[in-house]
This record gives C-alpha cells, structure tokens and sequence, in this order.
C-alpha cells in the first residue's frame, strides 16, 4: 500500500498519519485511535480498523489475532435525536 | 525499568502528564510518570474538553483565566497542535434568580480580567443562532472560554516531557507505596520497585485508592458521566452552550460533530464506565428543548468516564501535612481539563519548593478536617 493511501475517509487519514502514531509510540488501538480519531467518524471504524490492526501487527510484529479491537462505542446503528427522544419509556 | 526517580507521578492523564512537563521545564527532569493503561485512558480522553473561565469563586477565575493564558500559547511551547480554539462560553439562565447569580459571578470575572458579559435572549440567538429563546431570560458569555482536543492536549505534554528526559511508563500499574516516619520512600508498580522521596497522586478517578496505599483517606469519590457525539454537520455555532439547571453541555467540535452531554442527580459513587439508553434519551430529549433543529441529526456513538468528587467539588492540590513527599492533583470534580495548565504548573513550583503563581493552600486536603470548604455555584454535569 502507498503512503498516501487513505485508510480513514471520515476522518480522513492516510497510512503515513497511522504509521507517525505508530513511530511516536502508539502500541495499541485505543491509543491511535485517540491520538489520531481514526475509527471516531460516522462509520465507527468499519472499513478503517481492520486496516489498522493490520498496519500496527506488521509494525509490531505480532499475529493480527494478538492486536486487541477497540470497545464497541453504542448506539450500533447511528439514531436520530428525535426518534430516540421520541421514543416511550415503556 | 529505572531503580529510582526524584519525583514519581502516578497517572498519565492530563494532570500527571503536565506535572511531569513543567517539573522538567523548572529543572527537574528525573520525573517518572506510571500509567496503568495508556495515555488518555481515564477521565482526559473521555471528556468534553470545554475551557470556561466564568466561575464563581476567585480561586476557580484565577485557575481558569491562568490556563487560559497558558492554553493560548501551548501548541507553539509543546511544538504539536492541541486544536485550542476560543469559540466561547454561553452560560443559559433558566430563572431570573440565577441570572441575578450570574450577574455577580460577572462583576467577579471582569474585576479577575476575564471578559464575560449578560447578554439579552436577541443577542445569545446571535451567537448560536439555532438556540431555542422562547422562556429564556438571558445568559451569560465570555468570547475567550473555548475548547481543545483532549487526546492531543494529553500526548503534547506527555512528549514535551519525554523531550526534556522523563520517563513514560504505560500498561504499568503503580501497587503500592512504601512509607518509613511519615515519609515517602518508594513505589512499588507492576514492573518493580521505584526508590523515591516524592511521588504524585494523579490517578483521576482512583486517587482515592492510591491514598490508601500511603495509609491516607482522601475523601474523594469517582462517578459515570456519560456523553455522546452526532455525526458531523457544516459550521453550525462556535460556543459551548451549557445549562446549571439541567446540567446540560454541548459544542460543535472541530470535525463537526456536536458534542454533548449531561449529569444524573442520581448516579450512584462507582468505576462504572458502562453506556446506558436512559442516558441518550434524557440527553437527546433535554438538547432538542434548547435546539430543536438537531432533531433529524443522528447521534453516532455514545460513551461514559469518571468524575472524581470531592465534598466541596473543589481540587485537592499540594502535599499531605502529615506524610512528607505524598503529593496530591485529584478531585477536580468534572472541571480538571480546563484548569490542567496552572494546576500542574502550581504542583511543579511545589514540588520543587518554589513560590506557585497562585496560593493554593485553601485547597488542600486539610481544609475538609477543619471544616473550611471552598463552595462553588457554578458547577456542571
Ligand atoms: C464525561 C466527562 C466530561 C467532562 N468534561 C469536561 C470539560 O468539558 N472540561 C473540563 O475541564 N473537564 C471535563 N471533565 C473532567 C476532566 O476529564 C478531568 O477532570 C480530567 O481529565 C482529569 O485528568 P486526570 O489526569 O486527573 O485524570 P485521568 O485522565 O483519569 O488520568 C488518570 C490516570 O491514572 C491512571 N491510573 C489510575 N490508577 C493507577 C495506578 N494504580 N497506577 C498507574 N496509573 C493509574 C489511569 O489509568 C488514568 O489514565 C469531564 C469528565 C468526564 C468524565
């Protein structure tokens, strides 16, 4: 893959930039996903997470079964204001 | 792992991390910071990050306008971009009572240098135009409070700090604390013994528990504050716009999301860090009150963290009378990021026995014993 290729398109992140929270220490998901907010757009990570356990595996040496997900952040399927306000409280 | 350090922090937050920097910064640079995670793990990268300088008490005006000055220049001096930005503070008041409040919080903040002003339901529409000012007596704004990437504010610090020789330890839990006459002498972690005079407690939302480790009760409490973020839209408002009443706060950040979140009267003392449905529906029923327009806008992810309480929901700052070496920066009650800068500048000048830009010794842990707590009004969440 190109330096330049991007892995996150909502929050608009190309392989260089996730390779530089690597180089400046990053060693787990959670940390690159704070230090860069990849995984942190309206798609919560679905295309871009997979590639980046893969990059930090490769970075770090380790299987990709070894590199720990992020949490899973609710609601699974983004809802709006309205219809979750609107919602009774049964 | 290193056998001795003149000062070990524990707690890799914002707080520690910005000790850690500014002890190195006044010459101190054999500074150890224990994280038992990783940076930005607890209350720091959980936060809303809003930066109010419009408090009600002198001590908490002086905190917040001097992080401010710092937070100005922070991205030049730590040389990585912590994302501040001075959209803003809009204060809703809910009852004329309140904004008679407001107005001597105000003549408070202007005679402090702080530049907040009432402003008429006409002219906080003007400032957020989507607000909703229909029963809306009038607010309070200051155009210098704002915000910063919480994430990037952590990790500045923390490598300004590596820069100047201190040194990080993450997935490294600090275990126990070894004292001898009343004194500090060592910390024992999850990678070894560290020898040392003096060591920090800056463990958010556990600060309670590494006092015991030290043999010391510090009446301070953790418990869930729960937040969410919509997906991004255009440029729609730049201030937070906050509510003392509902205990509501919510900001466009910078990708476009909207930020926003909100206490529960009820929340029980806990390390709880799950998400609950109540929340989201209380949160999403209390904005579209004061922005009805956001109705169609979908919320994308929703997350809880730890306000560490105290009785008075003041800081305790500064070293333990009766344990020498055994410092303190915990308890900051939902309001630590914003004060971070001064804070931990004030705990370096300490620690290094040097005269703080501001006296913080009301704040000590010592002031719950003698019954002499520093209320503040102006509390969110
Ligand atoms: C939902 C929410 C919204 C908030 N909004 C705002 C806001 O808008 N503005 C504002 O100013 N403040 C806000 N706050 C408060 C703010 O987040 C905190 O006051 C601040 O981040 C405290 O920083 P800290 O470094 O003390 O704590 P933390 O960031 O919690 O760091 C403490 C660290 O200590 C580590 N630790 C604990 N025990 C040990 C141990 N035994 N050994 C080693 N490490 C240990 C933890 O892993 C943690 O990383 C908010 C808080 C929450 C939860």
């Amino acid at each position: 893959m190109d330096e330049d290729t991007v892995i996150c398109r909502c929050e608009d992140l190309t392989l260089k930039d996730i390779r530089e929270a690597i180089n400046q220490g990053c060693t787990s998901m959670e940390e690159i996903k704070r230090a860069t907010r990849c995984g942190m757009g309206p798609c919560q990570g679905r295309t871009c997470l997979p590639l980046v356990a893969a990059e930090l595996a490769r970075a770090t040496g380790k299987k990709a079964d070894e590199i720990l997900p992020c949490t899973v952040r609710p609601p699974l399927m983004p809802l709006k204001l309205g219809t979750i306000a609107g919602v009774d409280d049964g | 792992m290193v056998k001795g350090a003149e000062v070990v922090i524990i707690g890799g937050g914002i707080i520690g991390s910005s000790i850690a920097y500014y002890l190195a910064k006044e010459g101190c640079e054999d500074v150890v910071i224990l994280e038992r995670e990783y940076p930005s793990w607890g209350a720091t990268g959980r936060c809303g990050a809003g930066i109010r300088q419009q408090w009600g008490t002198e001590m908490n005006c002086r905190l917040a306008k001097g992080s401010v000055d710092l937070f100005k220049d922070l991205s030049a001096e730590l040389d990585y971009d912590i994302e501040f930005a001075q959209g803003g503070y809009l204060v809703l008041a809910t009852s004329q009572t309140q904004l008679e409040q407001y107005r001597r919080n105000v003549s408070l903040q202007n005679s402090l240098g702080i530049p907040s002003k009432i402003v008429t339901p006409q002219e906080a529409k003007e400032i957020v135009p989507i607000l909703r000012t229909d029963g809306l007596p009038g607010a309070a704004y200051c155009p210098t409070d704002g915000h910063a990437n919480p994430f990037k504010t952590n990790l500045a610090y923390l490598r300004a700090a590596q820069r100047l020789g201190v040194s990080f330890y993450k997935f490294t839990e600090a275990k126990g604390i070894e004292m001898k006459g009343g004194r500090v002498r060592g910390v024992l972690t999850s990678q070894g013994r560290i020898e040392t005079a003096r060591v920090v407690n800056a463990a958010g939302g556990y600060s309670a528990q590494i006092g015991k480790m030290a043999g010391l009760e510090i009446p301070t409490y953790s418990e869930r504050h729960q937040i969410m973020v919509t997906e991004p839209l255009d440029h729609l408002f730049d201030p937070m716009v906050i509510s003392f009443t509902s205990g509501l706060y919510c900001q466009q950040v910078p990708p476009g999301s909207i930020l926003m979140g909100m206490g529960d009267p009820d929340e029980p003392h806990s390390h709880d860090l799950s998400s609950s449905w109540q929340f989201l529906q209380k949160m999403a029923r209390e904005a579209l009150k004061i922005l009805p327009i956001l109705r169609d806008i979908r919320v994308v992810r929703q997350w809880a963290g730890l306000y560490n309480k105290t009785p008075d929901a003041q800081p305790i700052l500064g070293q333990a009378e009766k344990l020498e070496g055994f410092y303190m920066a915990v308890g900051f009650s939902g309001h630590g990021f914003m004060i971070a800068p001064m804070v931990s500048l004030i705990l370096a000048r300490l620690l290094m026995g040097r005269e703080p830009p501001i006296s913080v010794e009301r704040l000590s842990l010592e002031r719950f014993e003698r019954g002499e707590l520093v209320i503040e009004p102006s509390v969110v969440g």
